[in-house]
């Protein structure tokens, strides 16, 4: 794992993945969300026994499945792709990655897709009441299949519960329920989820204010809001606080993803947050980091910084030069010390290897250290950094500059996420406000607004993970191992060859879905008892 | 109660799960047989949208499988994912890539506006069940066959050919299981029809074609038996955990293994009597003993590439690079931790046997394709 890794392969691996992960994403919040919101409608229709509400169920369920079955061609791949483009990651912490892996399929996804049979051929074949259980543990089991890959994600940004064992050479799981319940874990779930909420109510209401805007389907329309855009406050509230207590896990256990986020060079204690801001080109410093960022514009809210990352107004911040260069009064370690460290442990790992293949007299010293906690803490929890060590000190402080994640990306990212939740929920209350005024069918700027929203969605929710993942860089598993450790070693050329095929293939069938999901749309609900 | 089983228990524990998906799988691949034959099977829009039907409420089990086999052989076995999935990169993402095509085709085919025509989307179809048996067969095959990479001291696994993988495809006895679970998928699927459809000329004609497609099968799956078990397996020593070539290893396993070798005659001989039975008197049960008789024979296949000493995923390059259940396996915490969650399967599998009577609870006929209180792909 140690020698020197090809960087295009990386990059292309990376650029594999990358896609792969967000085209994936397009589909996914839609099934989290609108499988809910079916499940209300149809609960609905059920308590009523009104037929309206089944048709309106109907419709919706068929754009539904129109976008899951998408959804599912692009999962398949990311499932396999840790194995085929991360083989050195999937054996170093597979041991502990791969169960959650196991028990999403084993416990979720034939819930989900076991149920979905019964909701779509269901109808006429079951109980009224069978069918909406049926339609209650598709969203259930949806959902638990985003818990699952949420744990698995969670434990990379913030591994723990487990143990490195230099004989298999492997991070080994000592504790389940530290993976499994840790808080990263639990607001992820939990913010990822409310996010996909938001955006099936964003969907649906976006698209009922289009049969508005067109004077058809009235009262299928209207109640499909009612429905959305009460979900949608509810859950846009969650979101926002979820969102609020991820930023303040991610300043205690990811630090410069944080700083990176903000764009905050220079760690201070009562720092403001940028509400909004536009960065200028960023000073070059001689040793080759990007040092100080220039904002062409920024708008702050005093203190608000601070508060969010630590709950207390004058509380330190740490800036990206204080998380590389260190600083002693607010007890930070700098990013050569923690180079220098994790250098030590990695060597420590092949003299310990090599020991073992002559049978040599340190052996079980070499052994007992990785037994030893407090080595454990001061020198293997630095692992990863070992990679960026030289033993020419100028190359080490410029190596210790690469640690830094891309800036401007992770910034806009957190800020058009933020401030596109702000915007839901807004137009989630005036929509749903307008609507009891009885106002909103005449109200053509909401309505279009309503419309336009829908690709912001998206945009918000691709930002997240942009946020999420980009800003851990270079990390594949935080501290302890870098995307360039994790590669499997393939040729460039065949990760391109399959980048390129992945892209165009998913391109097109996305093309074909929006076409065939817009010409539903418009086709419409079915007349009431006529065929669909 | 898993806290009791030794390590090794663990793991074979496992590997019989392992077993069983794989096993579950190729049943389950008789959807993808049955895309190979809807060109053959269906001559109107309308027979064809039937069998689309047909297979459409069931595509996504054998789907489902094929991605937890996939999950659960990474949580139990990590360095065979890690070592095969990174190192034969060409098959694995041309299967996958046969599988990403099929996820949409049955939603996509029939709806208006679907831009590449319905004709695209069954081609998808069908070249997801030709690659996805053959490769699928090919790449189980190569757990007796071997393969060419190493793994070096940190576990790290390397591909030692530049064609990752697709030099298994042009080794004879891979293609042969291959072909053979293509045939299979096929013979399985015009049982499935004859269960789950209602249409005469559709009948007929898969009454026709199951004896040639029974005939190809039974002529592959005996050259690749009796081929399996004349050659050298890869055996590995119990003191010493050195990998070494034994010869007749396979046929040694049957007999050490009794109850394996009892059940793999007996799952040889259901599959067998299901599909003549079905030949000579056309009735919706064939599936009913040729469904298990497949499940119990890949099992016991598959054991016999993991238990007993024996290396179920064996390197021809580096020999003792080969992986076995002991050396590939999670840490005994994480096989006990997942153990617990296997107990899980059987709930999983009863609710599944409910859904699948409630949709099937009755035939697939001409009025089904056009009530309009249904999902219709
Ligand atoms: C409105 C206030 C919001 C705040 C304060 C907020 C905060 C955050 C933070 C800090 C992260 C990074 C978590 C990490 O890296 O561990 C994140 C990730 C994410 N956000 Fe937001 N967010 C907000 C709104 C939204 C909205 C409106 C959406 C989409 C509709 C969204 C979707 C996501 C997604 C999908 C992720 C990646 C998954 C994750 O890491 O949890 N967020 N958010």
């Amino acid at each position: 794992m140690l020698e020197s890794f090809d960087l295009s392969l990386v990059n292309w691996s990376r650029a594999q993945f990358a896609l792969t992960a967000m085209y994936h994403w397009i589909f996914v919040p839609l099934t989290l969300g609108l499988s809910f919101i079916l499940a209300f409608m149809e609960t609905k229709y059920v308590k009523t026994g009104d037929p309206e509400w089944k048709r309106i169920t109907k419709f919706w369920m068929k754009l539904f499945g129109i976008n899951f079955a998408i959804g599912v061609a692009t999962g398949i791949i990311l499932e396999f792709e840790f194995g085929t483009n991360w083989s050195n990651y999937s054996w170093f912490v597979g041991d502990i990655f791969g169960a959650p892996l196991a028990i999403e399929g084993i416990m979720a996804f034939f819930l989900e897709s076991t149920f979905i049979a019964v909701m779509f051929f269901g109808w006429n074949k079951v109980s009224k009441k069978a069918h909406l259980i049926s339609t209650w543990l598709v969203a259930v089991g949806a959902n638990l299949s985003a818990v699952w890959i949420l744990v698995a994600n969670a434990w990379m940004q913030d591994p723990r519960g487990m143990k490195f064992n230099p004989d298999t050479a492997r991070n080994e799981m000592v504790n389940f329920w530290d993976v499994f319940l840790s808080p990263s874990a639990v607001t992820k779930f939990l913010h990822t989820t409310t996010s996909g909420f938001v955006l099936a109510s964003v969907f649906v209401v976006g698209v009922s204010a289009w049969f508005l805007i067109k004077r058809r389907e009235i009262l299928f329309a209207k109640r499909s809001m009612v429905v959305a855009s009460t979900f949608g406050i509810v859950s846009s509230v969650m979101l926002i606080v979820t969102g609020d207590s991820s930023a303040r896990e991610m300043a205690a256990i990811q630090p410069m993803k944080f700083a990176a986020m903000e764009a905050l060079y220079d760690g201070q204690t009562n720092a403001p947050l940028i509400a909004i801001g536009i960065l200028g080109y960023p000073e070059e410093n001689p040793s080759g980091g990007e040092t100080k960022e220039n904002f062409r514009i920024k708008i702050e809210i005093p203190n608000a910084l601070s508060y969010m990352a630590f709950l207390k107004a004058d509380a330190f911040v740490p800036g990206i030069k204080d998380l590389v260069l260190g600083n002693e009064k607010h007890g930070i370690m700098s990013y050569k010390e923690k180079i220098k460290r994790g250098y030590h442990a990695q060597q420590t790992l092949i003299q310990y290897k090599k020991a073992k293949k002559e049978n040599a007299d340190d052996l079980p010293m070499l052994r007992a250290k990785f037994e030893d906690q407090e080595w454990i803490d001061n020198y293997f929890n630095y692992f990863g950094y070992g990679s960026y060590y030289d033993p020419d000190p100028t190359i080490l402080e410029k190596n210790a500059f690469k640690i830094v994640p891309p800036i401007s990306l992770s910034f806009y990212s957190f800020h058009i996420m933020v401030i596109l939740g702000g915007h839901f929920l807004l137009l989630f209350m005036v929509v749903l406000w307008l609507l009891f005024k009885n106002k909103l069918a005449n109200n053509k700027i909401i309505l279009w607004t309503a419309v336009w929203t829908i690709p912001f969605a998206y945009i918000a929710s691709e930002a997240g993970w942009v946020v999420a993942e980009v800003g851990r860089q270079p990390w594949v598993v935080q501290d302890l191992m870098t995307t360039a450790m994790a590669v499997s070693q393939i040729d460039t050329m065949s990760v391109m060859i399959t980048f390129w095929l992945f892209a165009f293939t998913f391109t097109a069938l996305l093309v074909a879905e929006i076409k065939i999901m817009t010409k539903q749309i418009k086709t419409g609900p079915t007349k009431q008892g006529g065929k669909q | 109660m898993f806290g009791d089983l030794s390590y090794l228990e663990l793991q074979q524990y496992w590997w019989f799960l392992i077993s069983l998906l794989g096993a579950l799988l190729v049943f389950l691949m008789f959807v993808q047989g049955g895309q190979t034959l809807l060109p053959v099977l269906g001559k109107t829009k309308d027979e064809k949208t039937i069998l689309v039907n047909a297979l459409g409420r069931k595509w996504e089990f054998t789907f489902t499988t094929l991605v937890t086999f996939g999950g659960a052989f990474f949580a139990s076995f990590p360095l065979f994912y890690s070592t095969s999935f990174g190192g034969a990169y060409w098959v694995w993402m041309i299967i996958l890539f046969a599988f990403i095509i099929q996820a949409i085709s049955y939603e996509f085919r029939s709806r208006p506006n679907n831009v590449y025509g319905p004709k695209t989307y069954e081609v998808f179809l069908f070249i997801n069940g030709l690659i996805g048996t053959i490769f699928i067969g090919t790449a189980v095959a190569t757990f007796f066959t071997g393969s060419n990479f190493s793994v070096n001291e940190y576990n790290q696994s390397k591909w030692d050919t530049v064609y990752h993988g697709l030099e298994l495809t042009l080794n004879p006895h891979n293609l042969v299981l291959g072909l053979t679970v293509f045939f299979l998928a096929r013979v399985l699927a015009i049982q499935y029809f004859m269960n789950a459809i209602d249409h005469d000329a559709i009948l007929k004609r898969a009454h026709k074609h199951l004896l040639i497609n029974g005939i190809l099968f039974v002529v592959l799956f005996l050259t690749f038996t009796i081929w399996l078990m004349l050659r050298d397996g890869f055996a590995v020593n119990p003191d010493t955990k050195e990998v070494f070539m034994e010869p007749y290893k396979y046929f040694n396993n049957l007999i050490e293994m009794p109850l394996v070798g009892v059940g793999f005659l007996l799952g040889v001989i259901l599959v067998l009597y299901g599909m003549v039975s079905s030949y000579i008197k056309p009735s919706t049960k064939g599936i009913w003993f040729s469904g298990p008789g497949t499940v119990l024979t890949v099992l016991m296949l598959f054991l016999l590439a993991g238990y007993n000493n024996t290396s179920f995923y064996p390197s021809v390059t580096s020999l003792q690079s080969s992986l076995t259940i002991e050396n590939a396996s999670s840490s005994h915490f994480t096989l006990t931790a997942m153990s617990y969650v296997s107990l899980m399967i059987p709930f999983v599998m009863a609710y599944i046997w409910y859904a699948w009577k409630a949709v099937n609870n009755r035939k697939i006929d001409q009025d089904e394709i056009e009530s309009d209180d249904l999902h219709v792909y």
